[in-house]
């Protein structure tokens, strides 16, 4: 596919493209896939003193509902099926975030039953290091995906169906 | 002490199959012959009244004959009383009888044995893994399982 078909490229289809970005990063919804410790500081993210509800984030236990999820944890071999099963009942757009040591790279665990991290079977937008990362950090990998979505081009015209969206790298 | 009671027992009871009891600190261990270890359980949860299975798990020390062993934990309720069973199993032939009829506990914990180490139990009702997948090769907490797992490159270390 070579040539990519984009509704268009002044300054009206550009003004819908940024409101369309602008409304899916402010209203990031993501699935909870907390699997363990870093789930604790996810909770405290979405608690009271590092409110996440006023960013626009409301957590849903759907995946259907839901368009990013947070890898929150240990990745082991076990669990790949069940979260590959998730990521693609998730509607488009959707985005990943790699919480944590564990599912950016394996973390401390380089054993036989652990993924070595979760983007050898996920495409991860965002990697969040820590071990596990403060609240303070979780939000901040949420508005790096915040501005890697306003940098999105032809997302109007995606939704309407002329073309794709195109992500810069 | 009532400990010394259960292994005066057993070794009335079971004179041959009894091959050594080990006192440390309170704690007492009886290493028994494999074959019995049913009746043996029986026994000493209805005549001895050591009803919970705390524990049953493999033990494995490579480079010695026997190769692995099997303990039990036994607890009496009623007396508040410890006790433990030893089992030895080869490595030539991994198979010990289940105990899952004497105690229901023991059904899971026999799973992860079989799981993790390779010993099979007779008469289990349902041996398969349970904490590795399904389709997984080989018992990875034997000594001889590599760390990083079959395919993948041994950790060299932090300072090469």
């Amino acid at each position: 596919m070579g040539v990519e078909e984009t509704l268009g490229n002044n300054v009206i289809t550009t003004s819908l493209d940024k409101i369309v970005n602008w409304s899916r990063s402010r209203s990031l919804w993501p699935m909870t896939f907390g699997l363990a410790c870093c789930a604790i500081e996810m909770m405290a993210s979405g608690a009271a003193r590092f409110d996440l509800d006023r960013f626009g984030v409301l957590f849903r236990a759907s995946p259907r509902q839901a368009d990013v999820i947070i890898i929150a944890g240990t990745v082991t071999r076990k669990m790949v099926p069940v979260i590959q099963t998730v990521y693609e009942q998730m509607p488009e757009p959707k985005y990943v975030i790699a919480m944590g040591a564990c599912a950016c790279s394996g973390g401390i665990f380089d054993t036989y039953s652990t993924v070595q991290g979760v983007d050898e079977y996920l495409p991860v937008d965002v990697y969040v290091p820590g071990c596990p990362p403060r609240p303070e950090g979780l939000i901040y990998g949420l508005g790096k995906l915040q501005e890697k979505i306003m940098a999105e081009r032809n997302s109007f015209g995606a939704a309407i169906g002329v073309g794709e969206k195109i992500s810069e790298a | 002490m009532s400990e010394h009671a259960a292994v005066g027992k057993l070794k009335q009871n079971f004179s041959e199959d009894v091959l050594d009891v080990v006192e440390f600190r309170g704690e007492t261990t009886i290493v028994v012959k494999r074959e019995k270890i049913v009746e043996i359980s029986t026994f000493l949860r209805d005549e001895m009244g050591y009803d919970f299975l705390c524990d049953l798990c493999g033990v494995d020390y490579l480079g010695t004959s026997p190769r692995f062993m099997v303990v039990y934990n036994l607890y009496n309720i009623a007396l508040k009383d410890r006790l433990r069973i030893k089992v030895p199993v080869e490595e030539s032939d991994a198979t010990v009888d289940t105990v899952s009829v004497v105690w229901g506990t023991a059904n899971w914990h026999e799973r992860e044995c079989w799981d993790l180490m390779g010993i099979s139990f007779n008469n289990h009702p349902d041996l398969r893994r349970i904490l590795m997948p399904d389709d997984w090769e080989g018992h990875p907490l034997r000594k001889d399982y590599p760390l990083q797992g079959p395919d993948r490159e041994p950790y060299q270390g932090r300072l090469q």
